[in-house]
């Protein structure tokens, strides 16, 4: 979609408004990637808090750069899928587990109910949720450390 | 973790060590900590520690990775609201004009957060009003809103999970199922004990046969006969007594082994039974019929064979080694040098095999996943012919389960082969130093057969043992599985003081009543009264939470948050079977149980007379559609049974809560998968089911609730609308959406052609 018909602005409260082409103002529209985890830069809804669809983009990259700025704020704040980089220990291999890890978003703790919580995306992409609901995520298996994937070999 | 700060009167929260003297710095004089939350995200979602304070008359924070704090005095106007979305926690700080700030915290930190709001809520409000804080009389759990216990500040309701691993001393566990048996065992270690004595005899005896009988006659001394029988009668008959000790001993073990089995079988699924909806949704079929079948049939294999082969070889290695150092310590000492080496290699070999087995049974659990997944679903594979895909699907399982083994096989393969060569090594080794012994004259041939005749049973006996190292292993990792079953403690808990409800009205009430799925919240704030006999009609779209509003007052799940009370009891402090008894539910897609139609019907009260099922078949408009089937009553159906259609299933369905003549009736979508004509003879069953009864119908046709007292709208797992059809219709809000939509629809639906309504022919 090259012309957006739609505009998009942040006000005091920190909610997201958006007026559509017929002029209606949506306030608290919330930014939803369509793949998340697939292709995040691909497909973006704007939903407003009715949980319609009030505009679509079909990259990110084509927003203007001032809206695409309140949408990257928005979704750095709501998105949480840490990253899994490295894990640096684990409390037993029987569940529940607690693992001390490394990700994207700094060092924290994980506690694995079970196995089967470790989902397999494909197969080198790995969802892992932890017991508060957290989902972590394993983007690439192959590329952890040994030592990482000795620990994680045990669970899958 | 904060969150065991507390807020009750007269007690101060706990704030962590590490802020504890920074927090003390920048309180002004007589000001006092009300609550505190620990953040564990700064604003763009990375993982940083910082606080949150709430005083008397002050809120604090502190700046996630920096050092500085930001404070705001307490005035009206001021508010402290929180959401969550995917596991993370937001406190926002607004006025009337805007935001002020925002707080991240993931929802381990949330009863905190929720304290924090209401410490805020309560000193704010004392703040602007000039009043003393009005607090409520009675601590209530922040989370769920129950009344907490005086003195506790754990929240019994909410608190239960927990996260301590279990042993790894795993197989010990299955002790617990052995005890009942333990005299029986008892008695199969003492026969084992015996007959392994038993069979220790014969190659002592061939010392003296040796040394004083065919030594002495190769020397030129004639053969004492007597002598001779009387060596050979007692290798007969240590030979005999082995074989009917061992008999018996393997008779009494194999029966209290497989009692044990069947009390791990039965005790598993039982256990399963209990647990909730909750945990049948995130497992998969085929997974735990595999866990009570080929789990409990393992562990009885081990039990019944490995185990006692075990037993058996520690106790003839012992045995023989004590022996050994009787006859001659020098040459037993060699004879047992290797043992540490096996010893070790077993050790070396377990780590490997251990990791092995466990990896292989989640993976041959994959295998039977696809094919649960698949077969259910067969109609819509051929549908899209996908027969291919599913085929490599499996296929790749099958790969992996293979790739798995041949892996483990690497190790498995040199294991034997290493021991056998170790044993001959061995006889090598005692041959060498036994040859050396009687050069010197320190020992005779008698030994020294005696010694071989020992030792090739010795290391058979390490051979086996080494086999029970896999055994073991798997063993244990299906102990785990079971256990895993066995120690998940069902989110419905029973309750420790069961409340018992004598003669129920019916009277539901739900208090801000909340219910999260994983991290996201299903239904949120739901406050309803039902009164007795009152005919609720829930309404919304699919998904708004209408069916998970109904599993909270079935008690199919608990409440995440706040309260359902029946008859002004809370739902958890009864037992959930007797809270069940006076459930009738009636669901969307009947059930139907193989075995006859009399037993479906009276599936929830099996002692029901004949007249009371008939007469509830009756009421149920299903009398005569039975009759009209070739055994009447007698009729089997489920699997492999009579075909009925849906509307005639649905009606036995009726029946069957007709029954149990619950005081609470729910009605899941009961009339949306048939057909109009259908419909209605439903529609007049169900009319009879509904007298007298607090009924709560779910309908996605709005015309099935014209006679329900009031409607409840639901949107978005909220109450949006209550009245009834006319004042709803009057307001214009959702409800008349609604309505008006669907009246759109009936027009259009009905003037297509309708197929003439066939008996439906398959059996399902």
């Amino acid at each position: 979609m090259s012309t957006l018909n739609f505009q998009l602005h942040c006000d005091n409260f920190g909610r997201l408004v958006l007026t559509d082409a017929q002029g209606i103002r949506h306030e608290g529209v919330t930014p939803v990637r369509a793949f998340p985890i697939a292709a995040p830069d691909e497909g973006l809804s704007l939903i407003n808090f009715e949980g319609h669809e009030v505009g679509w983009v079909d990259r990110v990259a084509d927003l203007p750069p001032a809206m695409r700025d309140i949408v990257e704020a928005d979704l750095r704040s709501r998105e949480f899928v840490p990253e899994i980089e490295r894990i640096l220990g684990v409390s037993g291999f029987a569940c529940p587990s607690t693992w001390q890890v490394q990700t994207n978003r700094g060092q924290t703790e994980l506690i694995l109910k079970g196995e089967e919580d470790i989902r397999r995306l494909s197969q080198t992409r790995l969802l892992i949720a932890d017991a508060n609901g957290i989902q972590f995520l394993v983007r690439d298996l192959t590329t952890l450390d040994k030592h990482s994937r000795k620990l994680l070999d045990r669970f899958l | 973790m904060t969150s065991n700060v507390q807020n009750n009167t007269g007690s101060e929260p706990v704030i962590p060590g590490r802020w504890a003297a920074d927090v003390e710095s920048r309180l002004g004089a007589g000001e006092e900590v009300q609550a505190c939350l620990e953040t564990n995200l700064d604003h763009d979602l990375k993982f940083a520690d910082s606080l949150i304070v709430v005083t008397d008359c002050r809120l604090l924070a502190r700046d996630a990775g920096g050092k500085d704090w930001r404070e705001w005095p307490l005035r009206a106007g001021l508010k402290l609201d929180h959401h969550d979305h995917a596991g993370v926690g937001m406190l926002e700080l607004v006025d009337d004009n805007g935001r002020l700030a925002t707080w991240r915290y993931t929802l381990s930190r949330n009863l905190a957060a929720l304290r924090v709001i209401a410490e805020f809520d309560l000193h704010r409000d004392s703040v602007a009003s000039g009043k003393p804080v009005a607090r409520p009389d009675e601590d209530v759990c922040p989370k769920c809103k129950t009344p907490l216990p005086p003195g506790e500040d754990e929240c019994p309701a909410c608190n239960r999970e927990s996260t301590v691993p279990p042993s790894t001393w795993t197989l010990f566990r299955l002790w617990r199922f052995a005890r009942p048996y333990r005299w029986q065992l008892f008695m199969g270690f003492a026969l084992t004990l015996a007959s392994t004595a038993a069979t220790l005899v014969p190659p002592y005896l061939t010392m003296p046969l040796m040394d004083n009988v065919l030594i002495p006659f190769q020397n030129g001394k004639p053969i004492d006969w007597e002598l001779v029988s009387m060596y050979l009668g007692g290798l007969l008959g240590a030979a005999i007594l082995a074989w009917v000790l061992g008999w018996i001993r393997t008779y009494i073990l194999s029966l209290v082994s497989e009692r044990i089995g069947r009390d791990l079988r039965t005790q598993t699924y039982e256990h399963l039974l209990g647990l909730s909806l909750e945990y049948f949704g995130g497992k998969r079929t085929g997974d735990l019929m595999a866990r009570i079948g080929n789990e409990t049939d393992r562990i009885n294999i081990f039990l019944s064979l490995d185990l006692l082969n075990f037993a058996t070889d520690v106790l003839m290695i012992t045995m023989t080694a004590i022996i050994l150092f009787t006859i001659n310590p020098w040459l037993a000492l060699v004879t047992l040098l290797p043992l540490p080496i096996i010893g070790w290699l077993i050790h070396f070999v377990r780590e490997k095999l251990r990791t092995g087995f466990e990896k292989i049974d989640r993976v041959w659990a994959e295998v039977t996943n696809v094919l649960a997944d698949t077969i259910p679903g067969i109609r819509v594979v051929k549908a899209f012919a996908q027969e291919k895909r599913e085929g490599d699907r499996f296929r790749a399982a099958n790969e992996h389960n293979l790739a798995m083994n041949d892996k483990l096989n690497k190790t498995w393969s040199l294991f034997t082969p290493t021991v056998t060569l170790l044993t001959e090594v061995g006889l090598l080794v005692v041959w060498i130093f036994g040859i050396w012994q009687i050069a010197k004259g320190d020992s005779t041939v008698g030994v020294l057969t005696a010694f071989l005749a020992y030792i090739g049973r010795f290391y058979t006996r390490l051979d086996s043992m080494s086999r029970i190292v896999s055994a073991t292993q798997r063993a244990a990792s299906s102990t785990k599985r079971i256990f895993d079953i066995l120690d998940h403690v069902s989110s419905v808990p029973e309750p420790s003081k069961p409340v018992h409800l004598s003669g129920v009205k019916g009277r539901i009430e739900l208090k801000k009543a909340g219910f999260r799925y994983g991290t996201r919240a299903v239904t949120k704030d739901v406050d309803l009264v039902i009164q007795p006999g009152e005919m609720i009609g829930l309404v919304g779209h699919s998904g708004s939470g209408k069916s998970t509003l109904v599993n909270l007052i079935c008690r199919f799940y608990d409440v995440s948050e706040g309260q359902v009370l029946i008859d002004g009891t809370d739902v958890r402090s009864v037992p959930v079977a007797e809270f069940r008894q006076h459930i009738g539910l009636v669901l969307q897609e009947p059930f139907l149980f193989f075995g006859t139609i009399a037993d479906n019907i009276a599936y929830g009260k099996p002692n029901a007379t004949r007249q009371e099922i008939i007469a509830a078949a009756r009421a149920a408009h299903a009398h005569e559609f039975i009759l009209r089937l070739p055994h009447g009553y007698d009729s089997l159906v489920g699997e492999r049974g009579q075909g009925l259609s849906g509307g005639e299933r649905q009606r036995i369905s009726i029946a069957r809560a007709l029954l149990i003549d619950p005081r609470i009736l729910i009605l899941d979508e009961a009339t949306s998968a048939v057909d109009t004509e259908t419909e209605k003879e439903i529609q007049r069953a169900l009319d009879n089911l509904v007298k007298g009864r607090t009924t709560i119908a779910i309908a996605h046709r709005l015309s099935t609730l014209r006679k329900a007292d009031r409607l409840v709208v639901m949107d978005r797992g909220k109450i949006v609308e209550i009245g009834n059809h006319d004042q709803l219709m009057e307001a214009e809000g959702h409800y008349h959406k609604l309505y008006m939509a669907q009246a759109r629809n009936v027009d259009t639906e009905d003037t297509l052609p309708r197929a003439p309504v066939l008996p439906k022919a398959h059996a399902e």
